[in-house]
Protein backbone atom coordinates (compact mmCIF):
# COMPACT_ATOMS: atom_id res chain seq x y z
CA UNK A 1 0.00 0.00 0.00
CA UNK A 2 1.13 3.55 -0.99
CA UNK A 3 -0.13 5.81 1.58
CA UNK A 4 -0.58 9.25 -0.07
CA UNK A 5 -0.51 12.60 2.17
CA UNK A 6 -1.41 16.56 1.28
CA UNK A 7 -0.66 19.30 3.44
CA UNK A 8 -2.83 22.37 1.98
CA UNK A 9 -6.18 22.30 0.58
CA UNK A 10 -5.80 24.97 -2.70
CA UNK A 11 -5.14 24.21 -6.30
CA UNK A 12 -1.72 22.41 -6.31
CA UNK A 13 -3.41 19.90 -3.63
CA UNK A 14 -6.38 19.27 -6.00
CA UNK A 15 -4.03 19.37 -9.30
CA UNK A 16 -2.31 16.73 -6.75
CA UNK A 17 -5.38 14.38 -6.03
CA UNK A 18 -6.39 14.35 -9.52
CA UNK A 19 -3.51 13.38 -11.01
CA UNK A 20 -2.90 10.60 -8.34
CA UNK A 21 -6.12 9.45 -9.07
CA UNK A 22 -5.40 9.09 -13.05
CA UNK A 23 -2.58 6.69 -11.81
CA UNK A 24 -4.02 4.95 -8.70
CA UNK A 25 -7.62 4.64 -7.80
CA UNK A 26 -6.76 2.58 -4.46
CA UNK A 27 -4.77 3.95 -2.27
CA UNK A 28 -5.99 6.18 0.22
CA UNK A 29 -5.37 9.68 0.31
CA UNK A 30 -5.15 12.05 3.63
CA UNK A 31 -5.42 16.22 2.96
CA UNK A 32 -4.40 18.13 6.18
CA UNK A 33 -5.33 21.79 6.03
CA UNK A 34 -5.99 24.54 9.07
CA UNK A 35 -8.61 25.76 7.54
CA UNK A 36 -11.91 23.91 8.06
CA UNK A 37 -13.40 24.27 4.61
CA UNK A 38 -14.68 22.16 1.59
CA UNK A 39 -11.60 22.65 -0.95
CA UNK A 40 -12.60 26.25 -2.03
CA UNK A 41 -10.99 29.32 -4.24
CA UNK A 42 -9.21 31.74 -2.48
CA UNK A 43 -9.38 34.20 -5.01
CA UNK A 44 -13.14 34.40 -4.97
CA UNK A 45 -13.06 35.80 -1.77
CA UNK A 46 -12.92 39.11 -3.38
CA UNK A 47 -15.97 38.18 -5.59
CA UNK A 48 -17.57 37.30 -2.25
CA UNK A 49 -16.99 40.31 -0.52
CA UNK A 50 -18.27 42.50 -3.37
CA UNK A 51 -21.54 40.53 -3.27
CA UNK A 52 -20.76 39.18 -6.64
CA UNK A 53 -20.97 35.59 -5.65
CA UNK A 54 -22.55 33.91 -2.94
CA UNK A 55 -20.88 31.22 -0.29
CA UNK A 56 -22.13 28.45 -1.99
CA UNK A 57 -20.05 29.35 -5.25
CA UNK A 58 -17.22 29.49 -3.26
CA UNK A 59 -16.15 25.60 -3.52
CA UNK A 60 -13.23 24.81 -6.15
CA UNK A 61 -15.26 21.60 -6.69
CA UNK A 62 -18.06 19.68 -5.79
CA UNK A 63 -19.26 18.92 -2.41
CA UNK A 64 -18.89 15.08 -3.35
CA UNK A 65 -15.04 15.51 -3.94
CA UNK A 66 -13.48 13.82 -1.41
CA UNK A 67 -15.89 11.12 -1.40
CA UNK A 68 -15.43 10.49 -5.02
CA UNK A 69 -11.56 10.64 -4.66
CA UNK A 70 -11.40 8.31 -1.38
CA UNK A 71 -9.79 11.30 0.06
CA UNK A 72 -9.76 11.74 4.20
CA UNK A 73 -9.72 15.40 4.84
CA UNK A 74 -8.06 16.21 8.48
CA UNK A 75 -9.08 19.27 9.93
CA UNK A 76 -5.75 20.27 11.45
CA UNK A 77 -2.20 22.38 11.97
CA UNK A 78 0.58 20.37 10.54
CA UNK A 79 3.49 21.68 12.78
CA UNK A 80 6.50 19.43 11.59
CA UNK A 81 7.48 16.30 9.69
CA UNK A 82 9.28 13.69 11.08
CA UNK A 83 11.57 12.62 7.89
CA UNK A 84 12.71 9.62 9.52
CA UNK A 85 9.85 7.45 10.57
CA UNK A 86 7.66 9.52 7.31
CA UNK A 87 4.95 11.07 9.27
CA UNK A 88 3.40 14.56 9.49
CA UNK A 89 3.33 15.48 12.69
CA UNK A 90 0.21 17.41 13.99
CA UNK A 91 -1.13 19.94 16.83
CA UNK A 92 -2.76 16.79 17.73
CA UNK A 93 -1.48 13.27 16.62
CA UNK A 94 0.25 12.70 13.47
CA UNK A 95 0.00 10.77 9.58
CA UNK A 96 1.95 8.48 8.44
CA UNK A 97 2.97 8.67 4.18
CA UNK A 98 4.82 6.94 1.66
CA UNK A 99 4.60 10.06 -0.44
CA UNK A 100 3.90 13.80 0.98
CA UNK A 101 3.32 17.16 -1.10
CA UNK A 102 3.78 19.97 0.80
CA UNK A 103 1.26 22.71 -0.44
CA UNK A 104 1.03 24.87 2.07
CA UNK A 105 0.49 27.89 0.12
CA UNK A 106 1.63 31.70 1.88
CA UNK A 107 0.51 34.13 4.31
CA UNK A 108 0.64 37.91 4.07
CA UNK A 109 3.20 39.58 5.14
CA UNK A 110 2.56 42.31 7.94
CA UNK A 111 5.41 44.55 8.98
CA UNK A 112 5.75 45.75 12.19
CA UNK A 113 3.36 48.49 12.29
CA UNK A 114 2.67 50.57 15.37
CA UNK A 115 -0.84 49.99 16.46
CA UNK A 116 -1.12 47.28 14.08
CA UNK A 117 -3.19 45.09 16.72
CA UNK A 118 -5.96 47.29 17.06
CA UNK A 119 -9.90 46.47 15.76
CA UNK A 120 -10.73 47.01 12.38
CA UNK A 121 -6.79 45.95 10.88
CA UNK A 122 -6.86 42.82 8.57
CA UNK A 123 -5.71 41.00 6.08
CA UNK A 124 -6.92 39.43 2.51
CA UNK A 125 -6.33 35.32 1.76
CA UNK A 126 -8.30 33.21 3.32
CA UNK A 127 -12.44 32.99 3.46
CA UNK A 128 -12.27 33.93 7.10
CA UNK A 129 -10.66 37.03 6.16
CA UNK A 130 -12.80 37.97 4.00
CA UNK A 131 -15.88 36.80 6.70
CA UNK A 132 -14.09 39.15 9.21
CA UNK A 133 -14.12 42.12 7.01
CA UNK A 134 -17.50 41.62 5.91
CA UNK A 135 -18.80 41.33 9.65
CA UNK A 136 -17.14 44.78 10.39
CA UNK A 137 -18.81 46.74 7.62
CA UNK A 138 -21.92 47.74 9.21
CA UNK A 139 -19.96 50.43 10.55
CA UNK A 140 -17.35 51.17 8.29
CA UNK A 141 -17.23 54.29 6.22
CA UNK A 142 -13.78 54.52 5.21
CA UNK A 143 -11.07 51.86 4.21
CA UNK A 144 -7.33 52.41 3.98
CA UNK A 145 -5.63 49.05 1.84
CA UNK A 146 -1.94 49.30 2.17
CA UNK A 147 -0.41 47.60 -0.87
CA UNK A 148 -1.47 48.33 -4.58
CA UNK A 149 -0.79 44.65 -6.10
CA UNK A 150 -3.43 42.23 -6.82
CA UNK A 151 -4.51 41.59 -3.70
CA UNK A 152 -4.80 45.06 -2.62
CA UNK A 153 -7.03 46.35 -6.04
CA UNK A 154 -9.34 43.50 -5.78
CA UNK A 155 -9.92 43.74 -1.85
CA UNK A 156 -10.40 48.42 -2.73
CA UNK A 157 -12.84 46.75 -5.83
CA UNK A 158 -14.64 44.60 -3.44
CA UNK A 159 -15.10 47.33 -0.47
CA UNK A 160 -16.13 49.79 -2.98
CA UNK A 161 -19.06 47.90 -4.22
CA UNK A 162 -20.29 47.76 -1.05
CA UNK A 163 -20.06 51.02 -0.57
CA UNK A 164 -17.09 52.09 1.19
CA UNK A 165 -15.08 55.07 0.98
CA UNK A 166 -11.23 53.31 0.00
CA UNK A 167 -7.75 54.83 -0.09
CA UNK A 168 -4.71 52.94 -1.33
CA UNK A 169 -1.32 53.53 -0.53
CA UNK A 170 1.26 52.21 -2.33
CA UNK A 171 4.83 52.56 -1.26
CA UNK A 172 6.04 52.03 -4.85
CA UNK A 173 5.37 54.89 -7.96
CA UNK A 174 2.75 52.77 -9.66
CA UNK A 175 0.11 50.54 -8.60
CA UNK A 176 0.22 46.75 -9.86
CA UNK A 177 4.60 47.47 -10.68
CA UNK A 178 5.21 44.02 -10.40
CA UNK A 179 2.94 43.25 -13.33
CA UNK A 180 2.58 46.04 -15.42
CA UNK A 181 4.71 48.36 -17.10
CA UNK A 182 4.55 52.50 -16.17
CA UNK A 183 2.02 53.22 -19.45
CA UNK A 184 -0.58 49.95 -17.85
CA UNK A 185 -0.16 51.16 -14.13
CA UNK A 186 -1.30 54.71 -14.98
CA UNK A 187 -4.06 53.62 -17.35
CA UNK A 188 -5.65 51.52 -14.35
CA UNK A 189 -4.75 54.26 -11.98
CA UNK A 190 -6.71 56.66 -13.89
CA UNK A 191 -9.24 54.18 -14.56
CA UNK A 192 -9.99 53.94 -10.51
CA UNK A 193 -9.23 56.93 -9.41
CA UNK A 194 -12.23 57.92 -12.24
CA UNK A 195 -14.34 55.48 -10.14
CA UNK A 196 -13.75 56.67 -6.96
CA UNK A 197 -10.97 54.75 -5.72
CA UNK A 198 -8.35 56.98 -4.24
CA UNK A 199 -4.69 56.23 -4.70
CA UNK A 200 -1.55 57.20 -2.74
CA UNK A 201 1.91 55.92 -4.50
CA UNK A 202 5.43 56.40 -3.44
CA UNK A 203 4.19 56.39 0.37
CA UNK A 204 3.12 54.17 2.85
CA UNK A 205 1.94 53.79 6.42
CA UNK A 206 4.00 54.26 9.34
CA UNK A 207 0.90 54.64 12.32
CA UNK A 208 -2.45 53.27 12.91
CA UNK A 209 -4.44 55.32 15.20
CA UNK A 210 -7.39 54.62 17.48
CA UNK A 211 -8.25 53.65 21.08
CA UNK A 212 -9.59 49.94 20.38
CA UNK A 213 -10.59 50.53 17.09
CA UNK A 214 -9.24 52.06 13.85
CA UNK A 215 -9.85 55.92 13.34
CA UNK A 216 -6.92 56.33 11.39
CA UNK A 217 -3.51 55.95 9.72
CA UNK A 218 -0.65 58.28 9.48
CA UNK A 219 1.78 58.16 6.10
CA UNK A 220 5.09 58.85 6.22
CA UNK A 221 5.24 61.88 4.73
CA UNK A 222 2.72 62.68 8.21
CA UNK A 223 -0.38 62.94 6.23
CA UNK A 224 -3.11 61.40 8.50
CA UNK A 225 -6.03 59.30 6.67
CA UNK A 226 -9.65 58.92 8.86
CA UNK A 227 -10.67 55.45 8.54
CA UNK A 228 -12.74 52.38 10.33
CA UNK A 229 -10.83 49.42 8.32
CA UNK A 230 -7.50 48.86 7.59
CA UNK A 231 -6.07 46.08 5.10
CA UNK A 232 -2.54 45.19 4.94
CA UNK A 233 -2.23 43.57 1.44
CA UNK A 234 1.61 43.68 1.00
CA UNK A 235 2.68 40.68 -0.45
CA UNK A 236 2.62 36.79 0.73
CA UNK A 237 5.58 34.83 2.20
CA UNK A 238 5.66 30.72 1.37
CA UNK A 239 4.71 28.74 4.59
CA UNK A 240 7.83 26.81 5.14
CA UNK A 241 7.92 26.34 8.86
CA UNK A 242 5.98 23.03 8.58
CA UNK A 243 9.65 21.72 7.00
CA UNK A 244 11.96 24.29 9.51
CA UNK A 245 14.48 21.82 11.32
CA UNK A 246 14.09 19.09 8.87
CA UNK A 247 16.46 17.96 5.64
CA UNK A 248 13.98 19.31 3.64
CA UNK A 249 15.91 22.18 1.67
CA UNK A 250 14.76 25.63 1.55
CA UNK A 251 15.69 29.20 0.42
CA UNK A 252 12.93 31.51 0.14
CA UNK A 253 10.29 29.11 -0.78
CA UNK A 254 10.78 25.05 -0.74
CA UNK A 255 13.64 23.76 -3.32
CA UNK A 256 12.10 21.47 -5.96
CA UNK A 257 13.44 19.41 -8.64
CA UNK A 258 11.79 18.99 -12.09
CA UNK A 259 9.86 16.63 -11.01
CA UNK A 260 8.41 18.85 -7.90
CA UNK A 261 10.66 16.62 -5.46
CA UNK A 262 12.35 18.48 -2.66
CA UNK A 263 15.84 17.56 -1.31
CA UNK A 264 13.97 14.45 0.49
CA UNK A 265 12.88 11.86 -1.39
CA UNK A 266 9.54 11.08 -1.32
CA UNK A 267 8.64 14.02 -0.25
CA UNK A 268 7.41 16.44 -2.83
CA UNK A 269 6.34 20.15 -2.89
CA UNK A 270 4.12 22.74 -5.16
CA UNK A 271 2.26 25.40 -5.66
CA UNK A 272 3.07 29.26 -4.00
CA UNK A 273 5.17 27.57 -1.22
CA UNK A 274 7.55 26.22 -4.10
CA UNK A 275 10.64 27.29 -6.01
CA UNK A 276 10.05 25.27 -9.65
CA UNK A 277 11.50 26.50 -12.66
CA UNK A 278 10.98 29.61 -14.65
CA UNK A 279 11.24 29.23 -18.07
CA UNK A 280 11.32 32.80 -19.35
CA UNK A 281 13.84 33.91 -16.73
CA UNK A 282 15.89 30.67 -16.56
CA UNK A 283 15.82 29.78 -12.58
CA UNK A 284 13.95 28.13 -10.01
CA UNK A 285 12.49 30.89 -8.36
CA UNK A 286 8.62 31.69 -6.63
CA UNK A 287 5.73 31.99 -9.05
CA UNK A 288 2.79 32.12 -6.85
CA UNK A 289 -0.06 32.18 -9.21
CA UNK A 290 -2.60 29.78 -9.79
CA UNK A 291 -2.39 28.44 -13.34
CA UNK A 292 1.28 27.28 -11.81
CA UNK A 293 -0.01 26.28 -8.58
CA UNK A 294 -2.61 23.71 -10.25
CA UNK A 295 0.54 22.75 -12.95
CA UNK A 296 2.74 22.03 -10.30
CA UNK A 297 0.50 19.77 -7.75
CA UNK A 298 -0.56 17.76 -11.26
CA UNK A 299 3.28 17.13 -11.96
CA UNK A 300 4.16 15.91 -8.51
CA UNK A 301 0.76 13.48 -8.05
CA UNK A 302 2.07 12.23 -11.58
CA UNK A 303 5.34 11.10 -9.75
CA UNK A 304 4.21 10.77 -6.71
CA UNK A 305 2.01 7.54 -8.19
CA UNK A 306 4.39 6.45 -10.62
CA UNK A 307 4.10 8.14 -13.36
CA UNK A 308 7.30 9.96 -14.49
CA UNK A 309 6.23 13.56 -15.58
CA UNK A 310 8.60 16.16 -16.15
CA UNK A 311 7.76 20.32 -14.69
CA UNK A 312 8.81 21.84 -18.04
CA UNK A 313 8.40 25.13 -16.27
CA UNK A 314 6.28 28.02 -16.19
CA UNK A 315 6.08 32.28 -16.27
CA UNK A 316 4.60 35.30 -14.34
CA UNK A 317 0.86 35.60 -16.09
CA UNK A 318 -1.75 37.39 -14.37
CA UNK A 319 -5.90 38.30 -15.31
CA UNK A 320 -7.33 40.65 -13.69
CA UNK A 321 -10.37 42.77 -13.78
CA UNK A 322 -10.38 46.74 -12.73
CA UNK A 323 -13.96 47.39 -12.17
CA UNK A 324 -14.65 46.15 -15.50
CA UNK A 325 -11.63 47.13 -17.21
CA UNK A 326 -10.55 43.47 -18.21
CA UNK A 327 -6.45 43.26 -17.94
CA UNK A 328 -4.11 40.08 -18.92
CA UNK A 329 -0.07 40.69 -18.63
CA UNK A 330 2.46 37.91 -18.76
CA UNK A 331 6.03 37.12 -19.00
CA UNK A 332 9.02 39.49 -18.93
CA UNK A 333 6.89 43.51 -19.30
CA UNK A 334 9.29 45.51 -17.59
CA UNK A 335 12.30 45.50 -19.58
CA UNK A 336 15.46 47.17 -21.00
CA UNK A 337 16.51 48.21 -24.37
CA UNK A 338 18.21 44.42 -25.59
CA UNK A 339 14.34 43.86 -26.04
CA UNK A 340 12.24 45.06 -28.98
CA UNK A 341 8.75 46.23 -27.86
CA UNK A 342 5.15 46.79 -30.13
CA UNK A 343 2.77 48.40 -28.50
CA UNK A 344 -0.61 50.73 -29.22
CA UNK A 345 -2.55 52.30 -27.07
CA UNK A 346 -6.03 53.95 -27.58
CA UNK A 347 -7.39 55.56 -24.58
CA UNK A 348 -7.77 52.88 -22.15
CA UNK A 349 -7.21 50.25 -24.79
CA UNK A 350 -3.33 49.22 -24.80
CA UNK A 351 -1.12 46.34 -26.00
CA UNK A 352 2.51 45.55 -25.53
CA UNK A 353 4.53 42.56 -27.37
CA UNK A 354 8.06 42.40 -26.03
CA UNK A 355 10.38 40.44 -28.05
CA UNK A 356 13.65 38.91 -27.79
CA UNK A 357 15.74 37.58 -30.80
CA UNK A 358 12.42 37.00 -32.61
CA UNK A 359 10.88 35.05 -29.86
CA UNK A 360 7.42 36.62 -27.52
CA UNK A 361 8.65 37.02 -24.05
CA UNK A 362 6.22 38.76 -22.95
CA UNK A 363 2.82 40.65 -22.89
CA UNK A 364 0.33 43.92 -21.91
CA UNK A 365 -3.06 43.92 -22.37
CA UNK A 366 -5.31 46.51 -20.94
CA UNK A 367 -8.74 46.69 -22.24
CA UNK A 368 -8.45 44.77 -25.36
CA UNK A 369 -7.46 41.05 -24.09
CA UNK A 370 -9.34 38.60 -26.50
CA UNK A 371 -7.22 35.73 -27.75
CA UNK A 372 -4.45 36.78 -25.45
CA UNK A 373 -3.45 33.43 -24.88
CA UNK A 374 -2.39 32.96 -28.69
CA UNK A 375 0.33 35.03 -26.98
CA UNK A 376 0.96 33.18 -24.34
CA UNK A 377 1.11 30.30 -26.30
CA UNK A 378 3.80 31.38 -28.55
CA UNK A 379 5.95 32.19 -25.38
CA UNK A 380 5.34 28.59 -24.07
CA UNK A 381 5.71 26.99 -26.85
CA UNK A 382 9.12 29.35 -28.28
CA UNK A 383 7.75 29.28 -31.62
CA UNK A 384 9.64 31.76 -33.73
CA UNK A 385 7.45 34.97 -34.65
CA UNK A 386 9.47 37.29 -36.55
CA UNK A 387 7.78 36.47 -39.87
CA UNK A 388 4.60 37.61 -38.52
CA UNK A 389 5.74 40.06 -35.79
CA UNK A 390 4.03 42.60 -37.84
CA UNK A 391 0.63 42.24 -37.57
CA UNK A 392 1.38 40.70 -34.21
CA UNK A 393 -0.75 44.13 -32.28
CA UNK A 394 -3.55 44.17 -34.97
CA UNK A 395 -7.17 43.54 -33.76
CA UNK A 396 -7.48 40.53 -35.67
CA UNK A 397 -4.67 38.46 -35.09
CA UNK A 398 -4.83 35.13 -34.89
CA UNK A 399 -3.83 31.95 -36.16
CA UNK A 400 -4.46 33.44 -40.10
CA UNK A 401 -1.39 35.80 -39.45
CA UNK A 402 0.44 32.20 -38.73
CA UNK A 403 2.65 30.60 -42.02
CA UNK A 404 0.62 27.85 -43.24
CA UNK A 405 2.67 25.40 -41.69
CA UNK A 406 3.06 26.30 -38.68
CA UNK A 407 -1.12 27.03 -38.53
CA UNK A 408 -1.69 23.93 -39.10
CA UNK A 409 0.58 21.82 -37.17
CA UNK A 410 -0.98 23.75 -34.05
CA UNK A 411 -4.14 23.45 -35.24
CA UNK A 412 -4.44 19.86 -36.79
CA UNK A 413 -3.08 18.36 -32.87
CA UNK B 1 -13.76 12.39 -27.72
CA UNK B 2 -14.12 14.14 -30.64
CA UNK B 3 -12.40 17.51 -32.43
CA UNK B 4 -13.35 19.40 -35.07
CA UNK B 5 -11.08 20.15 -37.84
CA UNK B 6 -11.30 22.72 -40.67
CA UNK B 7 -9.65 22.26 -44.33
CA UNK B 8 -8.73 25.81 -45.56
CA UNK B 9 -8.73 25.04 -48.81
CA UNK B 10 -12.44 24.60 -48.81
CA UNK B 11 -13.88 27.18 -46.61
CA UNK B 12 -15.81 29.85 -48.63
CA UNK B 13 -16.23 32.09 -45.27
CA UNK B 14 -19.82 32.08 -45.63
CA UNK B 15 -20.02 32.40 -41.76
CA UNK B 16 -22.90 29.41 -41.98
CA UNK B 17 -20.99 27.82 -38.69
CA UNK B 18 -21.35 31.09 -36.68
CA UNK B 19 -24.91 31.51 -37.97
CA UNK B 20 -25.90 27.56 -36.66
CA UNK B 21 -23.82 27.80 -33.41
CA UNK B 22 -25.67 30.95 -32.54
CA UNK B 23 -29.24 28.93 -33.55
CA UNK B 24 -27.91 25.76 -31.80
CA UNK B 25 -27.17 28.17 -28.76
CA UNK B 26 -30.38 30.08 -29.08
CA UNK B 27 -33.33 29.22 -26.67
CA UNK B 28 -35.80 29.09 -29.45
CA UNK B 29 -33.51 26.83 -31.65
CA UNK B 30 -35.07 28.37 -34.38
CA UNK B 31 -32.68 30.28 -37.26
CA UNK B 32 -35.34 33.91 -37.44
CA UNK B 33 -35.94 33.46 -33.46
CA UNK B 34 -32.63 32.98 -32.49
CA UNK B 35 -31.37 36.36 -33.77
CA UNK B 36 -34.30 38.25 -31.88
CA UNK B 37 -33.12 37.05 -28.99
CA UNK B 38 -32.13 39.15 -26.28
CA UNK B 39 -29.21 38.65 -25.89
CA UNK B 40 -28.56 37.26 -28.59
CA UNK B 41 -26.50 33.64 -28.32
CA UNK B 42 -22.96 34.13 -29.11
CA UNK B 43 -21.00 31.99 -31.99
CA UNK B 44 -18.15 29.49 -30.31
CA UNK B 45 -16.93 28.85 -33.17
CA UNK B 46 -14.38 31.83 -34.18
CA UNK B 47 -14.05 32.35 -38.24
CA UNK B 48 -10.96 33.86 -39.44
CA UNK B 49 -10.67 35.27 -42.47
CA UNK B 50 -8.23 37.55 -44.80
CA UNK B 51 -8.36 38.27 -48.40
CA UNK B 52 -9.48 34.00 -49.97
CA UNK B 53 -8.57 32.24 -46.83
CA UNK B 54 -10.77 31.62 -44.13
CA UNK B 55 -11.54 28.92 -41.33
CA UNK B 56 -13.44 28.30 -38.54
CA UNK B 57 -11.73 27.45 -35.24
CA UNK B 58 -13.27 26.01 -32.32
CA UNK B 59 -12.11 24.62 -28.84
CA UNK B 60 -9.40 22.30 -29.61
CA UNK B 61 -11.02 20.18 -26.79
CA UNK B 62 -7.17 19.63 -25.30
CA UNK B 63 -6.23 16.20 -23.42
CA UNK B 64 -4.71 18.23 -20.79
CA UNK B 65 -6.33 21.84 -21.10
CA UNK B 66 -4.30 24.96 -19.74
CA UNK B 67 -7.81 26.44 -19.61
CA UNK B 68 -9.21 23.66 -17.27
CA UNK B 69 -5.58 24.31 -15.11
CA UNK B 70 -6.04 27.88 -15.14
CA UNK B 71 -9.58 28.16 -13.92
CA UNK B 72 -9.69 29.49 -10.34
CA UNK B 73 -13.31 29.33 -9.77
CA UNK B 74 -13.76 25.36 -10.85
CA UNK B 75 -16.00 26.23 -14.13
CA UNK B 76 -13.60 24.65 -16.76
CA UNK B 77 -14.13 21.10 -16.43
CA UNK B 78 -13.53 17.89 -18.63
CA UNK B 79 -17.09 16.08 -19.09
CA UNK B 80 -16.36 12.97 -21.02
CA UNK B 81 -13.45 14.01 -22.83
CA UNK B 82 -14.74 17.49 -23.55
CA UNK B 83 -13.59 20.59 -22.39
CA UNK B 84 -16.76 22.52 -21.24
CA UNK B 85 -17.17 25.60 -18.89
CA UNK B 86 -20.16 25.38 -16.11
CA UNK B 87 -21.32 28.98 -16.55
CA UNK B 88 -23.13 28.48 -12.99
CA UNK B 89 -19.77 28.42 -11.52
CA UNK B 90 -17.29 31.21 -13.93
CA UNK B 91 -17.28 34.27 -12.49
CA UNK B 92 -15.30 35.92 -15.79
CA UNK B 93 -12.13 36.52 -14.20
CA UNK B 94 -10.62 35.44 -17.74
CA UNK B 95 -7.65 33.23 -16.67
CA UNK B 96 -9.00 30.76 -19.45
CA UNK B 97 -8.75 33.35 -22.35
CA UNK B 98 -4.79 34.65 -21.08
CA UNK B 99 -4.45 30.83 -21.35
CA UNK B 100 -5.99 29.35 -24.30
CA UNK B 101 -3.30 29.25 -26.99
CA UNK B 102 -5.29 28.78 -29.85
CA UNK B 103 -7.95 31.98 -28.38
CA UNK B 104 -10.63 29.76 -28.98
CA UNK B 105 -12.50 31.17 -25.58
CA UNK B 106 -14.29 34.20 -25.97
CA UNK B 107 -16.04 36.75 -23.45
CA UNK B 108 -19.65 36.73 -22.74
CA UNK B 109 -20.23 40.14 -21.93
CA UNK B 110 -23.81 39.94 -21.24
CA UNK B 111 -23.68 37.12 -18.37
CA UNK B 112 -20.19 38.05 -17.59
CA UNK B 113 -19.25 34.65 -18.28
CA UNK B 114 -16.20 33.03 -20.75
CA UNK B 115 -18.56 31.34 -24.14
CA UNK B 116 -16.82 28.47 -25.62
CA UNK B 117 -17.28 25.28 -27.67
CA UNK B 118 -19.47 22.62 -26.73
CA UNK B 119 -19.58 20.32 -29.15
CA UNK B 120 -23.51 20.67 -29.01
CA UNK B 121 -23.53 18.75 -26.38
CA UNK B 122 -27.19 16.39 -26.80
CA UNK B 123 -26.13 15.91 -30.30
CA UNK B 124 -23.91 13.66 -32.40
CA UNK B 125 -23.01 16.34 -34.63
CA UNK B 126 -21.70 19.72 -34.02
CA UNK B 127 -24.36 22.17 -35.63
CA UNK B 128 -21.15 23.80 -37.81
CA UNK B 129 -20.12 20.71 -38.77
CA UNK B 130 -23.85 19.57 -40.17
CA UNK B 131 -23.92 22.51 -41.79
CA UNK B 132 -20.81 23.51 -43.04
CA UNK B 133 -22.13 23.55 -47.31
CA UNK B 134 -18.48 22.77 -48.62
CA UNK B 135 -17.50 20.52 -46.13
CA UNK B 136 -15.03 22.16 -44.92
CA UNK B 137 -15.21 21.22 -41.35
CA UNK B 138 -15.17 17.53 -40.08
CA UNK B 139 -16.17 15.94 -36.92
CA UNK B 140 -13.62 13.65 -36.06
CA UNK B 141 -14.20 11.19 -32.88
CA UNK B 142 -11.22 9.35 -31.60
Amino acid sequence: MTKYCIIGNSAAAIGAVEAIRDNDQDNPITIISKEPYHVYSRPLISYLLAGKITEDKMYYRDMDFYEKNNVEFINKTALTIDTENKAVILDDGKVEYDKLLISTGGTPFVPPTEGMEKNGVFTFTTWDDAKKVSEQLYNVKKAVVIGGGMIGIKASEALKARGIDVTIVELADAILSTVFDQTASEIARKHLENLGIKIITGNSVTKILGKNKVSGVVLKDGEKINCNLVIFAIGVRPNIEVVKDTPVKTNRGIVVDERMETSVSGIFAAGDVAEAYDSLNKENRLLPIWPLAYRQGKIAGCNMSGEKKVYDGGFVMNSIELIDLPTISFGLTNIDDKFEILSRINGEEYKKIVLKDGFVVGAIFIGCIDRAGILSGLIRDKIDVSAFKDVILDDNFGYISFPKDLRKERLSG
Amino acid sequence: MGRIYAKEEVCIGCRLCEIHCIVQHSKSKRIIKAFKEEPRALPRAIVEEEGALSFALQCRHCDEPLCVEACMSGAMHIEDGKVLCDSDRCVGCWMCIMSCPFGAIKRDEYHKISSKCDLCAGSDMPACVANCPNEALVYEVD
